[in-house]
């Protein structure tokens, strides 16, 4: 075991990769010299070389549609949007042509792109810069979306996402970068968990905290403050967000019969609304209080001295669970 | 061998500022920049051009009935622009890789495709209709100006592995509007990509005439991007072969991309959901008819003894024959089963998906036996 931010791993990822397959090449925004803004590509140039670290222009539907192009050529392009809320000049290529090809042409062309997304809010950023648009992309079929929350799912969910034949939108949280973790560099990929299996991160009997990203970190605290009072909270890393594995999913919700869906994302049309359905479908004559979703506003991403009214932290992720436990809250008061 | 290209100085749509060897009236001219790419082109070669022109028009036609017929549920008439697609089309090298749009119906005639592959995708039976890995062309496209960047990102592979192939890419007037057409002149020029840029100016986008795209000739945007340009008579077959050879010479002889603009006119409607007599006039369109691709090479043909009736007859007697293999094979094709609607969103299991397919295996499962009660 090594001890890793997440940032590393996921350079340790793209290593590793480009090692494993010479077709593995990355296209982005200063991921040469610079090493990407936030660093993840560092060091990558001087292994590999400009015709596989490749600086673009700065056109985000380019650097995609290229990455296309050189999927028909038979590589496995990485590429790295620089920002979440840069993403959207490229929203065309990816939901029309990325996402499309594979069905187009009935598997005679793949698409085998990753396309990594530093991701989500909580570091006091710019406009643009701390957005949350992973609904988008799993509204769309024919792409996988991933959101990694630890060292060591980044490390290999990255490598799994690259050698996977279907492009993956993979969601890095930008406010975990720095966090560290144990991983495993010499697990051979062959032997890993298949790559959109959920993670019991905390085993509990009482309710179901389902999420994913940076927030699995604030389920745990949440959980950890619940068991102070007595609550026992089973926490879900979804880690992959299409497809859901409702499995996993399902099989915690029968046991607690409670549900609390969380996220960053805003709330209307969001990937909590799309469990908490499923979830229903799956296993309505186990619930025993309606599910209940904590997630940002529907609100544009606020200024960063406003993010902490706007992201779902412990105190809203307790009071949803005091909610679905009919205990008092903020809805009932503290008479209840 | 590479012609020099003269910087383009004015602002007006003139057609005569194009590059032409042959006149409308099928009188050849000299050109300094073009003659020295068709130097093998002999009165047989010609002939074969001529051919590929009356057979891809009578496809075309073939494909406008069809539609008319209710068996396609749409077609996009290529009239007027064959001798765009089948000049640039025939330079080609059998290793070179095609993106086009959806217009390029004679792209795909020239690179080979079989009778059904013209209307598998316009009568809705799939989502592309020809294997791209068998003709090197990729499925049409129908976003404006997507595929121009799957072209460089292409030609970027082949930079990598420094083979001789080009990527070439088509689209029209309309597309240089795009963003993605830009970027890819901008990714094409700062990496020196073996792509080939090939805009069919048909002077019309549905019903936007090309001045509401460019108030200057398409042509001469290339040059600003760092990329080498000609701007040809898109009726003359020899004038769009010979230019394309230069594009072509130009981005496998390692310089770079090429670009160029053909200049022709779309005879018929966008597509059969289209009524252009809604916007343009007819004497408009005269003036096109006199400067048609075809009859403009059969002029030429004929005036130096090369073609006869009985040639002329012939050829248009194997367009039929083509044409007739097109109806067979798209009245023949089978509708794939109903579960086939969930073939091919994945290259690997996925698990929600899989799901809804056994729903809805189930639902259609309930109606069975029910039609012998």
């Amino acid at each position: 075991m090594t001890e890793l931010t997440l940032g590393k791993a996921l350079g340790a990822g793209l290593r590793q990769a480009m090692r494993d397959d010479e077709k593995v090449v990355l296209l982005g925004e200063d991921i040469g010299k610079l090493g990407g803004v936030f660093r993840i590509t560092d060091g990558l140039l001087d292994e590999f070389g400009a015709s596989r670290v490749i600086d673009t222009p700065l056109a985000e539907s380019g650097i995609v549609g290229t990455a296309v192009g050189l999927a028909f050529r038979g590589y496995r392009p990485v590429v790295e949007i620089q920002f979440d809320g840069f993403v959207y000049p490229a929203f065309d290529q990816i939901v029309a042509q990325v996402a499309k090809l594979h069905y187009r042409t009935q598997g005679r062309v793949k698409m085998p792109i990753t396309i990594r997304i530093p991701w989500a809010g909580g570091i006091g950023a710019a406009e643009h810069h701390s957005e949350s648009p992973e609904a988008y992309f799993v509204h769309t079929a024919g792409l996988r979306v991933i959101a990694v929350s630890n060292p060591e799912d980044a490390y290999r969910s990255l490598r799994q996402a690259i050698a996977s034949d279907d492009p993956v939108i993979f969601f890095e949280p930008k406010r975990l970068y720095h966090h560290k973790g144990d991983v495993d560099l010499d697990a051979p990929l062959a032997d890993a968990a298949p790559m959109g299996l959920a993670r019991v991160a905390r085993s509990g009997t009482d309710a179901t905290l389902i999420t994913y990203g940076a927030m699995v970190s604030t389920a745990l605290q949440a959980a950890e403050a619940a068991e102070d009072e007595g609550i026992s909270l089973e926490v879900i890393d979804l880690r992959s967000l299409s497809p859901v594995d409702y499995d996993t999913v399902a099989a915690s919700v029968r046991r607690t019969g409670r549900v609390v869906v969380a996220h960053e994302a805003s709330r209307e049309a969001g990937m909590a609304a799309e469990v908490i359905a499923s979830i229903t479908e799956l296993c309505f004559e186990y619930l025993e209080s309606a599910p209940l979703r904590v997630t940002g506003h529907d609100v544009p991403y606020p200024p960063a001295k406003l993010e902490k009214y706007h992201l779902p932290d412990l105190d809203r992720l307790l009071d949803a669970v005091d909610r679905v436990l009919d205990r008092p809250n903020s809805l009932t008061g503290a008479d209840a | 061998m590479s012609p020099q290209i003269s910087p383009i100085a004015d602002t007006a749509h003139d057609l005569e500022l194009a590059e032409r060897i042959l006149t409308p009236d099928g009188t050849r001219l000299e050109n300094p920049q073009l003659d020295a790419f068709l130097t093998d082109v002999d009165a047989a070669s010609m002939r074969a051009l001529h051919r590929d022109m009356v057979i891809l028009r009578r496809i075309d036609a073939e494909g406008v009935a069809l539609q008319r017929q209710g068996q396609l549920g749409l077609w996009a008439p290529c009239q007027g622009q064959e001798a765009t697609q089948i000049g640039t089309a025939r330079a080609l090298a059998p290793q070179d890789y095609v993106f086009p749009s959806y217009r390029e119906t004679g792209v795909i005639y020239a690179r080979g495709a079989e009778p059904g592959d013209y209307v598998r995708m316009w009568r809705g039976e799939e989502g592309a209709g020809h294997d791209p890995a068998a003709l090197r062309v990729a499925p049409l496209q129908i976003i404006i100006g997507a595929q121009t960047l799957h072209a460089v990102g292409y030609a970027l592979g082949i930079r990598h592995e420094g083979t001789d192939e080009v990527a070439v890419t088509y689209f029209g007037d309309g597309a240089t509007s795009q963003g993605d057409v830009n970027e890819a002149m901008i990714f094409a020029s700062s990496y020196q990509a073996p792509v080939v840029f090939v805009c069919q100016n048909n002077n019309w986008a549905i019903s936007e005439p090309v001045s509401v795209q460019s108030q200057y000739p398409i042509a001469g945007r290339a040059p600003g991007f760092g990329i080498p340009s000609l701007r040809v008579d898109g009726n003359d077959v020899l004038a769009c072969m010979a230019a394309m050879r230069w594009a072509l010479a130009h981005a496998r002889s390692g310089k770079g991309p090429a670009y160029l603009e053909a200049v022709t006119y779309r005879m018929g409607p966008h597509t059969t959901a289209d009524d252009p007599t809604r916007y343009r006039r007819e004497d408009e369109l005269d003036e096109w008819r006199r400067r048609d691709p075809i009859s403009r090479l059969e002029a030429h043909l004929r005036a130096i003894g090369e073609l006869s009736d009985d040639q002329v007859a012939e050829t248009q007697a194997a367009a039929d024959v083509v044409a007739r293999e097109m109806r067979a094979e798209c009245l023949g094709m089978l509708t794939r089963p109903p579960l086939a609607v969930f073939d091919g969103v994945y290259a690997e299991p996925h698990t929600g998906l899989e799901r809804q397919r056994g729903e809805y295996a189930a639902y259609l499962a309930s109606f069975e036996g029910e039609e012998g009660r």
